[in-house]
């Protein structure tokens, strides 16, 4: 890397793409330059945003591999076949049904981030490591690669890099991209035949009957006519809150596994980088909100019959108070504001779930309308410390 | 007027360099109301610029006869009683396109295109010049809103003016249509897109 580093400099030969080079090199080593002392103290430590991110997409892993394993699974099972089910063919079916998904988001943000960093000639920056991995795991897995493709550039573009990139971006990038396919492709992304996979990945699998369907669980429950349901999975299989649990059930790649998740949660808060005041917040919420819902559980709205436990077991609500919530970026950044930030997607993701019976799914609109209002929470948590303190100070005056 | 007025800019100058949607940001409401499908947009975009040229020129012929105090009343009871002729107009020979638009045109009264028109230009030029204005102003207004629409129907319908443009066999092999275009977020963002494109294109427009 250094051998080759003069040929990037300005008035070497690939000057103009000195970006990617920075870029390859601080990803791969540690950065060569950190903030210059000048005058003011800077604390110098060896987490850039870059080891953040890394820190992120590793707490990812564990529902990554369970996602990979939950796709097999289910298609296995939407076969007809039950019992011997082969791991490591899951394990690659799920790998395969995957890898283009997670290929094609790369490809098409990392893309427009280069070319953007070129035009600004600034360094690349890092943002996309984290969502690129994220957005294949929020969609359901039967989404067509060119809906992804579309979805991640208008993500990219219009929620990212128009606010001025990583780090000015008001709406988490991740679930913008998930908001645009919910929006513009509504057939591809609810009902119940886009949660499991039916056809062979590449050849490898079996094949699914014809006209296969099994809708999520949080989907059987919004068309559920009354307020005594049982959820299917695939086979007329009952599925039980362990069973959501653990997330052997339809749905998105990989939110399904409550397990899984808390997992993630539990490397992010070691780590330091998660956020515990917004995780414990948003799951308070959750639970306060389903516990009202609970208890005045009409049949208009058979959601409210979930228990406020399951309301948080069931969809993508535990993914996005781990993983969409705490989004540094997009969050509150004062500490009271934090829990008023959780608090109320926690509330809002549970309310959308249950008294709309048209989104079967809260979280995500819920996680993207808090962002639109985290600056506000900070202005008025900050307006209230400062006129608390000036209070203080003519008290003590007078 | 002291000063002489060049009819060719007060005609072109709102097509682009001083567009009342792009530049001034007027008619926003409108503009994501009715861009949806390319035919009503641009219907819209005519009855504007009738209503807009004609109220123009007779705001213009009376600008000396109206009190300064009650000019605003004036103005709206000129431009109401186009809008009603162009709204009895439209349901009489386009009894669909009046369907679809529904309330929009009657709300032309609130665009602020007009108003903004009527009191920047026809309280203070002769009828001919103010005619002009009104004609280029309508223009500027119906451009953008066809672009917008055509845009929008094209990928959120698959169609122009209601015809099939998109062949079927991009829909065999899975093209599903953009449901998000047809939602009016996506026609602020198409706003959002030509006002880029355009102020790329003028360089003398774009603020510090």
């Amino acid at each position: 890397m250094d051998r080759i580093r003069p040929n990037f400099e300005p008035g070497g030969k690939f000057e103009k793409l000195h970006s990617v080079f920075d870029g390859m090199d601080t990803f791969l080593f540690t950065p060569r330059s950190t903030a210059k002392r000048s005058g003011g103290v800077h604390i110098h430590d060896s987490i850039d945003s870059k080891r953040t991110m890394i820190t992120v997409v590793l707490a990812l892993m564990p529902c990554f591999f369970f996602g990979m394993y939950n796709t097999g699974y289910q298609h296995w099972l939407a076969c007809g076949i039950t019992d011997n089910l082969p791991f490591w063919s899951l394990m690659f079916y799920g790998f395969l049904a995957i890898l283009p998904k997670v290929v094609v988001a790369y490809a098409v943000g990392l893309g427009i981030e280069f070319i953007v960093a070129q035009i600004r000639g600034e360094e690349i920056q890092e943002g996309f490591l984290v969502t690129g991995i994220l957005v294949p795991m929020i969609i359901p897995v039967e989404t067509p690669l060119w809906m992804l493709a579309v979805a991640v550039a208008f993500a990219v573009i219009f929620a990212k890099e128009v606010f001025g990139g990583t780090g000015y971006n008001v709406f988490n990038i991740a679930l913008v991209t998930r908001a645009f396919l919910f929006f513009a492709y509504p057939a591809k992304m609810s009902g119940d035949s886009v949660f499991v996979a039916t056809q062979p990945m590449f050849g490898f699998g079996p094949v699914a009957p014809d006209n296969f369907t099994c809708a999520t669980p949080l989907g059987q429950i919004a068309t559920a006519s009354s307020g005594d349901f049982t959820l299917h999975g695939i086979g007329d299989t009952v599925i039980s809150s362990w069973d959501a649990f653990i997330g052997l059930i339809p749905g998105s790649f990989g939110e399904t596994s409550t397990l899984c998740i808390i997992i993630g949660a539990i490397i992010l808060l070691a780590s330091g980088i998660g956020n515990w005041r917004i995780m414990l917040s948003v799951v308070a919420g959750g639970l306060v909100m389903g516990w009202i819902a609970n208890t005045c559980a009409t049949p208009t709205y058979p959601a409210s019959y979930l228990t406020p436990v399951d309301q948080l077991i069931y969809g993508g609500f535990a993914f996005a108070a781990v993983f969409m919530a705490t989004d540094p970026v997009t969050a509150a950044r004062t500490n009271t504001g934090k829990y008023i930030y959780g608090l109320l997607i926690g509330v809002i993701a549970v309310l959308i779930r249950t008294y709309n019976n048209g989104y079967p799914e809260g979280a995500m609109l819920a996680v993207l309308l808090m962002n639109a209002f985290a600056p506000l929470i900070d202005y008025c948590v900050v307006q209230a410390n400062i006129r608390r303190r000036q209070k203080r100070l003519t008290a003590k005056l007078s | 007027m002291a000063e002489k007025i060049n009819y060719k800019e007060v005609f072109f100058n709102p097509f682009s360099k001083n567009n009342p949607v792009v530049v001034q940001v007027l008619g926003i409401c409108s503009v994501l109301a009715v861009t949806a499908k390319l035919e009503p947009a641009l219907v819209m975009g005519l009855s504007v610029i009738a209503v807009l040229a004609f109220s123009n020129v007779i705001i213009s012929l009376l600008r000396n006869t109206i009190p300064t105090n009650i000019r605003i009343i004036v103005q709206l009871v000129v431009v109401a009683g186009l809008v009603v002729i162009v709204d009895q107009l439209l349901k009489a020979y386009a009894y669909d396109v009046s369907k679809q638009l529904s309330v929009f045109i009657g709300l032309i009264i609130t665009n602020c295109i007009l108003m903004g028109r009527l009191e920047a230009f026809a309280m203070g030029n002769r009828p001919w010049p103010s005619f002009l204005d009104g004609v280029g102003n309508g223009c500027g207004y119906a451009i953008i809103l066809v672009i917008v629409g055509f845009f929008r129907e094209f990928l959120g319908s698959g169609t122009l003016f209601g015809c099939q443009v998109i062949p079927q066999w991009c829909y065999d092999h899975g093209y599903t249509n953009n449901g998000l275009m047809i939602l009016p977020p996506m026609a602020l963002i198409v706003v959002a897109c030509i006002i880029w494109v355009h102020r790329s294109r003028n360089k003398d427009l774009q603020e510090q």
